[in-house]
């Protein structure tokens, strides 16, 4: 403790990557228990590591930066299109895939963001449905490009990095997702905890102050936008390339309430929370769906009525709580 | 003596009500100046005036001589007019050490990076850190604001006002809402304030601002009444019965 005497303020204890490399391993392990446990599942698990990214994407603008959003399938839908038309149009390479989804919803999210962003409360959230349904409609209309009604079909990529061919009981999509979500969740973590994360978060919680320490606002949020719609294109991308088929639904408003409903049930602004909510939902919603196909919604709204009860922040919040405790009481002995 | 703040001729009327009528002053280089005037006599709204909060309805506002009326708040912030608020705002579920991090940063314009963590960046780190200890409040660097005491609160409010470095800086009741016995640490912190910097400060405790002002602005009903020492203040028979009422009189030697 001599080094203290300038600052007066102890260190945090910090060892480098550290949180990164905790994140990737719970990931690898969820995705380890996933392959070994429920085999035949997979393609479900896929599904589920898909819709994962619109999840996290979503909690970038909403649980970080504070903004109603109630459209965000679009960004999705606009990467999982991307990715199909490109790949009916002779680009096969998953990578290549990625790249069109990842570019696709970036675009599509610093368009939205530029418009949803400029507004703040009721008309923000009336702007987001507004923007969502414009492009549901768009991929409904122009079916010469996206299949209208019918979706897209016969989207077949070639075999990842030239070795791994996709197969039918989805080993090698499975692997494939969940090897991108390491990769973009570890980069994310970094993300929100750089000062320019930090930023959207003060803006969230106070934006009269952020403008009076010389904060420009609305390019911030556009940013981050644009960034949350690299991370659905990317999920939409996958889903597009694991199964072969994009339909209306990943535009549809029905999917942006959905992972609105998961953020919430997981914990919005903080990336656990995310992904939390999304493995919860979406398992919930597969069991339950198989065990009765007519009232499993009814369920899930109880859970949420549950949770939002008990839990007003979401699953994680208890858990980050207890963290917090444990390393307090850590650094104080 | 430069002019670091002008205000010339400025209104500011809502609808048919005159808030603000034809305002002048400058502040200069090291000018500790307070503004008083009884409740509802347009104070914050000269304050938000001078943000950029609002605009006026007429008159100018200037910085070292640039006219500065039409700029957006932030950008008045990056010349160097800074405010405090009456009532705390701070990114109330944030850390004590990432609300002034974030000041910090803004000022060394490096909140466009992604990718480097945050509030330990050293160069930025070293900064906070001697701010909070100058203030007393290092043992919360790593709190959330909110679990916080009022007082500390108000700290914290003018932490961040120092670390943007302001040319001008406004405080707005920074004594506001703190128990009596922690007042005393609030003006410790406004006195330590850099000698070149001019301060503006609205404030109803008159002990404070006879403790800080060398000038005293007085406003009544949106109008500047009176400018002078702080012992001219008291002397003046039109501002003691526009504002001081007994007050005054109790000062006067007897």
């Amino acid at each position: 403790m001599s080094d203290i005497a300038v600052t007066h303020v102890p260190h945090k204890r910090n060892i480098p990557f550290a949180q990164e490399a905790a994140g990737a391993l719970v990931i690898l392990a969820l995705g380890a228990i996933g392959w070994f446990l429920y085999p035949d599942d997979l393609a479900f698990l896929t599904r589920l590591i898909g819709i994962a990214f619109l999840v996290l994407s979503l909690d970038l603008v909403t649980g970080y930066c504070g903004v109603a959003t109630l459209g965000h399938a679009a960004q999705f839908g606009v990467g999982a299109y991307a990715a199909g038309i490109a790949c009916i149009r002779g680009v096969s390479d998953p990578v290549a895939l990625l790249a069109v989804g990842l570019c696709a919803g970036t675009v599509m999210g610093l368009i939205s963001g530029a418009l949803i962003t400029r507004f703040r409360g009721l008309p923000q959230l009336v702007l987001s449905i507004a923007v969502g349904q414009l492009i549901a409609g768009l991929a409904n209309k122009l079916s010469w490009l996206t299949g209208g009604s019918d979706g897209l079909s016969g989207i077949e990529p070639g075999k990842v990095f030239g070795v791994f061919g996709f197969d039918m009981y989805s080993r090698t999509a499975f692997v494939f997702s969940l090897g991108v979500l390491v990769i973009t969740f570890v980069v994310l973590q970094r993300f929100v905890r750089s000062p320019f994360g930090l930023m959207c978060r003060g803006i969230k919680d106070d934006d009269l102050r952020a403008k009076m320490i010389g904060v420009s606002i609305y390019p911030r949020l556009v940013v981050m936008y644009g960034v949350a719609g690299a991370v659905a294109g990317i999920g939409g991308a996958l889903t597009a390339i694991s199964t072969g088929v994009v339909g209306l639904d990943s535009v549809s408003f029905e999917r942006s309430a959905e992972v609105l409903v998961m953020l919430v049930l997981g914990g919005a602004g903080h990336l656990w929370g995310a992904l939390a909510g999304t493995v919860i939902f979406m398992i919930f919603e597969h069991i339950v769906a198989a065990a009765n196909p007519f009232h499993w919604m009814t369920l899930v709204g109880l859970l949420l009525i549950l949770i939002v009860v008990f839990a007003p922040r979401g699953l994680i919040e208890p858990v980050v709580l207890l963290w917090a405790k444990f390393k307090r009481k850590g650094s104080a002995v | 003596m430069s002019d670091l703040l002008e205000a010339r001729s400025v209104s500011r009327s809502f609808g048919g009500l005159h808030v603000t009528r034809d305002v002048n002053f400058k502040l200069t280089t090291g000018d500790r100046v307070a503004l008083i005037g009884p409740n509802g006599a347009g104070k914050t709204t000269l304050v938000n005036l001078i943000t950029g909060d609002i605009a006026p309805s007429e008159g100018q506002f200037f910085m070292g001589g640039d006219e500065i009326t039409g700029l957006s708040i932030p950008d008045r912030v990056r010349r160097g007019l800074v405010r405090t608020f009456q009532t705390t705002r701070l990114f109330a579920n944030l850390t004590v050490a990432d609300n002034i991090a974030l000041a910090i940063m803004q000022r060394k314009r490096i909140t466009r990076r992604f990718f480097s963590s945050s509030t330990e960046l050293p160069e930025v780190r070293a900064e906070w850190s001697e701010i909070l200890s100058h203030l007393g409040l290092d043992r919360l660097a790593y709190r959330k604001v909110v679990e916080l005491a009022y007082g500390q609160q108000r700290l914290i409010e003018l932490a961040i006002g120092l670390a943007l470095h302001p040319k001008v800086l406004l405080l707005d009741e920074p004594a506001a809402g703190v128990p009596h016995d922690e007042a005393p640490r609030i003006l410790e912190a406004i006195n330590r304030l850099p000698s070149d910097i001019a301060v503006l400060m609205i404030e109803h405790d008159m002990d404070l601002v006879f403790k800080f002002a060398k000038r005293v602005l007085v406003l009544a009903a949106g109008r500047l009444i009176f400018e002078g020492s702080p012992d001219q203040v008291t002397a003046d028979h039109e501002v003691r019965r526009a504002y001081l009422g007994s007050y005054a009189d109790a000062r006067r030697p007897t």
